[in-house]
């Protein structure tokens, strides 16, 4: 089974909210001092279907990563858990994309690639949570996409989903190959052993610059948009608590529900 | 080239009924549709839509287009993208309104990479800018840290909507419209996809969504023990059990009742916080509610700035003490 997984570099999106700043003149988000980035954790979660499927019946998995100036500390991370191929999609050009140059630019660097079965992507990236780019690559391939998967096994040729829905989930078989975007339902990704982490630190990556993945400079990154940033902004909560003091907290506890009495939210 | 008119809502039905969701998006399409001056229109996707389509009416649409057909039974990608495809290029509306569900956030995406258009995902607000008359969706990003207002110029403009974000009209029954079925041919041969069975994982008692009281657990209840003392003061104010991201990875309860950015919104009266820092994440599904209350020992935490009354310490001595108050002053 060859599979492809597309992960992305983020601002690490459970860094304390309190460090989380923006620069409103320039529309973009503020690196956090000390704070890394990381690989978006739907689509580490995407890995880890992919694993599961090499555990079971073999396979290889090939990561690819788009951005620029990427930490490769970061990027590799996949492949010390146990993937096998990393190509990077790195150049200045690639910036500042949406969901469309984006998910053009990954569509270009598979076929490129050639031979897939499957094809995983988180089911939105932990930044811009749009959930567009798996349905988007899926799209331009012309091949079927399931999104929103928390289990995926290989059957006969086949794929059989668990597609997570609001009151449960659906099972949905798909003919390969197909793209499937994965939920942390799916169950936390596997650490990175000592073992993998040699591994990953010996492996080069594919660095690959648009014209070899044949594709103009116009159609990727910031001037392959189709969506218009207007404004970055952080809402205000001007929210105010009454801290209920008491000498216990079992104190406070009934305090409170006096407090909600009379305030008749109870 | 065609001429894009008209706002369009895709809506939802369950059991021959419009969603809560399908009903604020009308609302809402009403809006824009009256300040572009343009018709209200509503398409109704399924193997047998019942009085839908008369009720999308009722609730503002000023002509209701039906799919009716066996294959569309279930939503399945490769169908349903067809399906609105072909409409969308016959009907070629201006703006397209999708809710943010299951069905919506895969739909929305696919379609309109097939449109060559590009969608503002999840907006929790929806304008008409009053120069260019272009639509602006206001999204949350960055995991509910920062908002976005997105535009773009490729018709037709498409959003999704998040659930409770708008309100729906009241519902008036003399309202007049046009019901429209159009057909669709679709070819079994080309949806790739096959449901094998799906599979309901609803709780009992209230559901989490339409509870006014809600009783939250965080990583820090610790196990599903703790949860059931969530659930003895759920009980007593006649409400339901929710819980952040980390109870439901660890099983000690069921996937469903995560409430968050990738889980159920809520926005009920009261929202009991119990050991939740109050990650952007799990705000973004819960801010809405009309009073957080927090109990956490850590009076750091971030959730204490978003509730209105808070207690600083164990949440396993001061909830026992706080449920048997409840229960005695709501007893008498
Ligand atoms: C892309 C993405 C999407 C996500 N979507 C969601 C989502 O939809 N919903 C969601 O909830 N999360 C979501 N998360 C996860 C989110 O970032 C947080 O990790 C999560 O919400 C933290 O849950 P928590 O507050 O229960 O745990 P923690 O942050 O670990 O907080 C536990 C709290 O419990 C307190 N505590 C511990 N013990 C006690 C005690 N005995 N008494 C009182 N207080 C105690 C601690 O002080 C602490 O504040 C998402 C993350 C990502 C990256």
């Amino acid at each position: 089974m060859n599979m492809i997984v597309c992960c992305k570099q983020v601002l690490d999106p459970e860094a304390p909210p309190a460090s989380f700043k923006i620069d409103p003149a320039s529309n973009t988000v503020l690196q956090p001092p000390g704070v890394p980035p990381v690989v978006s954790p739907f689509d580490e979660q995407a890995v880890e279907a992919a694993l599961r499927i090499k555990d079971s019946q073999g396979g290889k998995i090939t990561v690819l990563t788009l951005g620029n100036n990427l930490l490769r500390d970061v990027v590799k991370k996949p492949l010390s858990m146990g993937a096998d191929e990393l190509v990077l999609l790195e150049d200045e050009v690639f910036e500042g994309g949406d969901s469309w140059s984006t998910a053009y630019a990954l569509a270009m660097a598979i076929k490129k690639i050639g031979e897939f079965d499957l094809i995983f992507c988180g089911r939105q990236a932990a930044d811009w949570d749009a959930g567009q780019v798996g349905s988007g690559i899926a799209e331009i391939l012309g091949i079927p996409s399931i999104t929103v998967a928390k289990k995926v096994e290989a059957i006969d040729g086949k794929v059989r989903v668990e597609r997570v829905i609001a009151d449960g989930y659906q099972v949905v078989e798909v003919t390969l190959p197909a793209l499937i975007t994965v939920t942390n339902e799916l169950g936390e990704a596997r650490y990175a052993t000592l073992k993998g982490i040699m591994a990953a630190a010996k492996k080069q990556p594919t660095i690959w610059k648009p014209v070899d993945i044949g594709v103009e400079p116009s159609q990727i990154g910031a001037a392959g948009r189709r969506s218009k940033l207007l404004k970055l902004f952080q809402p205000v909560r001007e929210g105010k608590c009454e801290i209920i003091e008491a000498d216990t907290p079992a104190e406070a506890g009934a305090n409170l529900a006096v407090k909600l009495r009379d305030a008749k939210l109870i | 080239m065609a001429e894009f008119k008209g706002v369009m809502v895709y809506g939802e039905t369950t059991e021959g009924k419009l969603t809560a969701l399908t009903t604020e998006l009308l609302g809402c399409g009403r809006r824009l549709a009256d300040e572009l001056k343009e018709d209200l229109l509503c398409i109704l996707v399924g193997e047998q839509l019942g009085e839908a389509p008369q009720s999308a009416i009722v609730y503002g649409a000023d002509k209701v287009y039906t799919v009716e057909d066996p294959l569309l039974k279930e939503y399945q990608t490769d169908s349903y993208v067809t399906v609105m495809e072909k409409a969308i290029k016959d009907i070629s509306p201006q703006i397209l309104l999708l809710g943010q569900t299951a069905i919506g956030r895969d739909l929305a995406p696919r379609l309109a990479f097939r449109l060559g258009v590009s969608p503002s995902m999840d907006c929790l607000e929806l304008n008409i800018d009053p120069d260019t008359k272009l639509l602006q969706g206001t999204r949350p990003v960055y995991g509910g840290n920062a908002r976005a207002i997105f535009v773009s110029e490729s018709l037709p403009q498409m959003a999704t909507v998040r659930q409770k974000a708008m309100s729906p009209l009241e519902p008036d029954e003399s309202r007049k419209g046009e019901i429209a079925p159009i057909k669709v041919e679709l070819d079994p041969a080309k949806i790739k996809t096959k449901v094998i069975e799906t599979v309901k994982e609803e709780v009992e008692g209230i559901k989490l969504e339409d509870a006014e009281a809600v009783v939250a657990g965080g990583r820090g209840i610790g196990g599903p023990e703790g949860f059931k003392e969530l659930e003895e003061l759920a009980k007593i104010l006649k409400g339901a059990v929710g819980a952040s991201r980390p109870p439901c990875d660890n099983s000690w309860v069921p996937d469903t009742l995560q409430i968050g950015l990738t889980g159920k919104i809520v926005t009920p009266e009261l929202y009991i916080a119990v050991a939740i820092s109050g990650s952007s994440q799990h705000l973004s599904g819960c801010s809405g509610s009309k009073n957080i209350i927090a109990i956490n020992k850590d009076a750091e935490a971030n959730i204490f700035k978003e509730a209105r009354f808070g207690v600083v310490g164990d949440w396993k001595q001061a909830l026992p003490a706080f449920t048997a108050k409840v229960k005695e002053l709501l007893a008498g």
